[in-house]
């Protein structure tokens, strides 16, 4: 079981990514924007970001790159959300310290199976 | 695991839906052209983005295939290589029409119109491969390896040696190695050997780099190269990586098929002759059967319920004295628990009812989408201005809201406004000004529409009345000259315009808002403009009325239908044949409607004179009723008699009184119309 924060301002993404992972034995937790995930991050660690790119408020590259300089997410691995087009997304949240990405859309089995390769 | 998407499907359409209006909102606004407002663009953006992103996700493929081009587009004008004009906006709208039947059709269960959207789909594709075209190009997406079916699998075993030398900082990005190994190790049997060579001494090491290298021999069934490279697809910048093949079966070439195939399947239109339908504006209203409550109002709720509870436990105590100890003490005790439980009681009962509240922008929102198109189709310059969208009021008073108002508002844009060149010829602004404005007014909610255009024409509606054999008092009042366009089968457009006059008139609007306890006032004033007020209560579920009683049962009436009260003198009182007993007010006759004959009862007082009259106005007519007294002006909730016994003609209601009695609420509609 890991403790998992989900970045999503789509509230059904963000649930049904919530739902998933909470069926598959793992605690989440839900934010909005990349201000409320940073908020929390202050304060809780966690073993897994999932962040979804285009949000209100603070985007989820900055959200990358304020993560990387809290001490307890230098490591944490942090997937983005991103689009078949987002190719330039991808590499601009590689070079903010992204760890991966999940490429939209994705049904619950693909995320099962992506967040394998950084939960181990 | 099995993960049914379908219990999301809600949600998204919701949340699409308020995407959509949210993205209508921003392309309307009037200082949007031109304007460098990027957050205005950005948020137009994401609202399509998320729309693209989810839809797959939940099993409409065909919505995100479509919102692909539009968020493309976007994307073009939020980066400055593409300008918005006008053209853009209008293909950005109508794109976000066909968004919404699409999800309407999925949310229904019915069709949508295919070849609409393939029209806009093709205008959109024509305009992306238009100029800026590297940009087109650019952003249109090769088929992504991702999305595709894994390609077939080459029969045999293949074994892969692959070198892996990372980069310092392959770990800052949260990658870890060991991962990498285990996710290749599910793929086949994995022999793994490390390199320290580059492992400085310990003083010299950076625990936050990596030095180690390694060299993995992995050996699998059908193990094609895609699948390996796919393990190092998140560190292929942060690391050196070869991948040699040790003896692959010569069939690999033919592995990577039919990606584009099935992109090109998914692209074709899911129906291609849907039933050519008109969806209107009608189709954003929610799911009237669900209703989405802020948290702080179920939180407040919560509270409230607390202190109800101990109030009730601070009068239970008080009441577990022995009766000889109900001292004065005492006494006032308990009066204060009561006070507190009213004031509990006053405050929940408000709480309650703001959870069934919602803003009237919910009705507002449409209307400048409306006015848009209603103004380019008759040639017209109308500049809306609202005001007040966030006043609140119930959602049942709210949906039979828009019907009304959406009359009101065309009208004022079709018969209000003048064209511009009339317009400069009176020395009026070319642009006509439409402002809707909601306020709240003491215990009732004020909408007011009101345009600078022609104002009505009293000569012609008097003209009108005389040519449908209509009876209009010498020196009628302007109020009571404009209320005549409130009279079924009266309509004053000159020629039938495909916007108003399709039959349905001011009379059913009237009738509308009457149905909801509410009243359509009219002002206006010629070659200045008209205003239409409405005023509605607060809620359906409560009404101020005022108990009467006729023999010794007590009736409510509701106060938005009372004019006035009197007394009668006897030379009010007369027969005339034909029309029964008439009461003579300023000249006026009202039929004289005496409640104990209605509801058989036998009255107090004989003689009407020596009982009260009350004066009310319903849709269609006036009335005298007589009653035997006034008692008090109230509110009262109002309790369905259908529902808990049956129609009862002349009744509309019930409700209970404090001293637990029941009481009828009259249908004062049904006794205008019973003599």
């Amino acid at each position: 079981m890991a403790r998992i924060l989900a970045v999503d301002d789509s509230a059904s993404l963000r649930q049904m990514v919530c739902f998933t992972l909470k069926q598959a034995g793992h605690e989440v937790f839900e934010a909005a924007d990349g201000v409320e995930a940073l908020d929390f991050a202050r304060t809780s660690a966690t073993d897994l970001v999932i962040s979804d790119v285009n949000m209100p408020k603070m985007d989820g590259i900055t959200l990358v790159r304020e993560l990387r300089g809290l001490p307890e997410y230098k490591f944490t691995p942090i997937l983005l959300l991103t689009t078949e087009s987002g190719e330039d997304k991808k590499q601009a949240g590689k070079a903010a310290g992204a760890t991966g990405w999940l490429v939209k859309p994705f049904d619950p089995d693909t995320l099962l199976a992506t967040i394998k390769r950084v939960l181990g | 695991m099995q993960i049914d998407v379908s219990q999301f499907v809600q949600a998204f359409l919701e949340e699409s839906f308020e995407g959509l209006d949210l993205m209508e909102r921003e392309l309307l606004s009037e200082d949007l052209l031109g304007s460098a407002d990027h957050e205005r663009i950005n948020a137009i953006f994401r609202a399509a983005h998320s729309i693209k992103g989810s839809a797959g996700t939940f099993g409409f493929a065909a919505v995100g295939e479509f919102t692909h081009g539009v968020e493309t587009l976007l994307d073009q004008i939020r980066a400055g290589s593409r300008p918005l004009n006008e053209e853009v906006r209008a293909l950005l709208l109508e794109a976000v029409d066909r968004i919404r039947e699409m999800l309407v059709a999925a949310r229904d269960g019915s069709e949508h119109d295919a070849n609409a959207a393939a029209q806009t789909q093709a205008a959109i594709a024509e305009l992306l491969a238009a100029a800026p075209a590297d940009e087109a190009a650019a952003a249109e997406p090769a088929p992504s390896a991702a999305s595709a079916p894994a390609p077939a699998a080459p029969a045999g075993e293949s074994r892969w040696r692959i070198d892996f030398r990372p980069h310092a900082e392959l770990v800052t990005t949260g990658n870890d190695p060991l991962r990498i190994f285990q996710y290749l190790g599910d793929l086949g049997a994995l022999e793994v050997q490390c390199d320290t060579v580059a492992l400085p001494p310990l003083a010299e090491l950076n625990p936050e780099h990596c030095y180690l290298r390694w060299t993995l021999e992995l050996r699998g069934a059908g193990l094609a190269e895609a699948r390996v490279r796919e393990a190092f697809e998140w560190v292929a910048d942060t690391c050196d990586l070869e991948i040699t093949c040790l003896d692959a079966p010569p069939a690999d070439a033919a592995a990577p098929a039919s990606a584009g195939e099935q992109r090109a399947a998914d692209a074709a239109p899911a129906e291609a002759h849907g039933e050519r339908r008109r969806r209107g504006l009608a189709d954003r209203r929610a799911d009237a059967s669900s209703i989405r409550v802020a948290v702080d109002k179920v939180d407040n709720l919560v509270n409230l319920v607390g202190e109800l509870v101990i109030s009730q436990a601070m009068l239970s105590t008080i009441a577990q004295a022995e009766p000889d100890e109900f001292d004065a003490v005492r006494v006032e005790r308990l009066r204060q628990g009561l006070a507190q439980l009213e004031r509990n009681t006053r405050e929940l009962q408000e709480a309650v009812l703001s959870v069934r509240m919602m803003p009237i922008s919910f009705v507002f929102s449409r209307f400048p989408r409306l006015v848009r198109d209603l103004a380019a189709t008759l040639g017209k310059k109308v500049e809306l201005v609202v005001e007040g969208e966030d006043t609140e009021l119930d959602r049942g008073v709210i949906e039979k809201l828009v019907d009304p108002l959406t009359h009101i508002v065309r009208n004022a844009v079709d018969h209000g406004i003048e064209p511009p060149e009339l317009r400069a010829g009176k020395g009026k602004r070319e642009a006509g000004t439409l402002r809707l404005k909601a306020a709240h007014q003491g215990g009732n909610i004020v909408i007011e529409v009101s345009d600078d255009g022609a104002g009505l024409d009293r000569e012609r509606i008097l003209r009108k009345a005389a040519e449908r054999g209509m009876s209009v008092p010498e020196n009628a009042s302007d109020r009571d000259v404009w209320q005549l366009i409130c009279t079924p089968g009266f309509s004053t457009a000159e020629r039938i315009t495909d916007i108003s006059g399709r039959g349905v008139g001011m009379d059913v609007v009237k009738r509308n808002i009457e149905s909801i306890n509410g009243r359509l006032d009219i002002d206006s004033t010629p070659g200045a403009g008209t205003r239409m007020t409405i005023r509605l209560p607060l809620t359906l579920a409560i009404l101020d009325g005022m108990s009467v009683r006729v023999g010794d049962e007590i009736f409510i009436l509701p106060l938005t239908a009372i004019l006035e009260s009197l007394q009668p003198t006897r030379d009010q009182l007369h027969t005339i044949s034909g029309r029964g007993r008439v009461l003579r007010l300023r000249g006026e006759y009202l039929p004289l409607v005496r409640l104990s004959d209605v509801f058989n009862l036998p009255a107090r007082h004989e003689r009407p004179e020596d009982g009260i009259i009350v004066v009310v106005e319903s849709a269609q007519d006036r009335a005298a009723l007589a009653v035997d007294e006034l008692i008090a002006q109230h509110q009262v909730v109002i309790k369905s008699l259908e529902r808990n016994y049956r129609r009862v003609p002349g009744i509309s209601g019930a409700t209970i009184m404090g001293d637990g009695r029941v009481a009828l609420i009259l249908d004062v509609d049904m006794l205008t119309r019973i003599h």
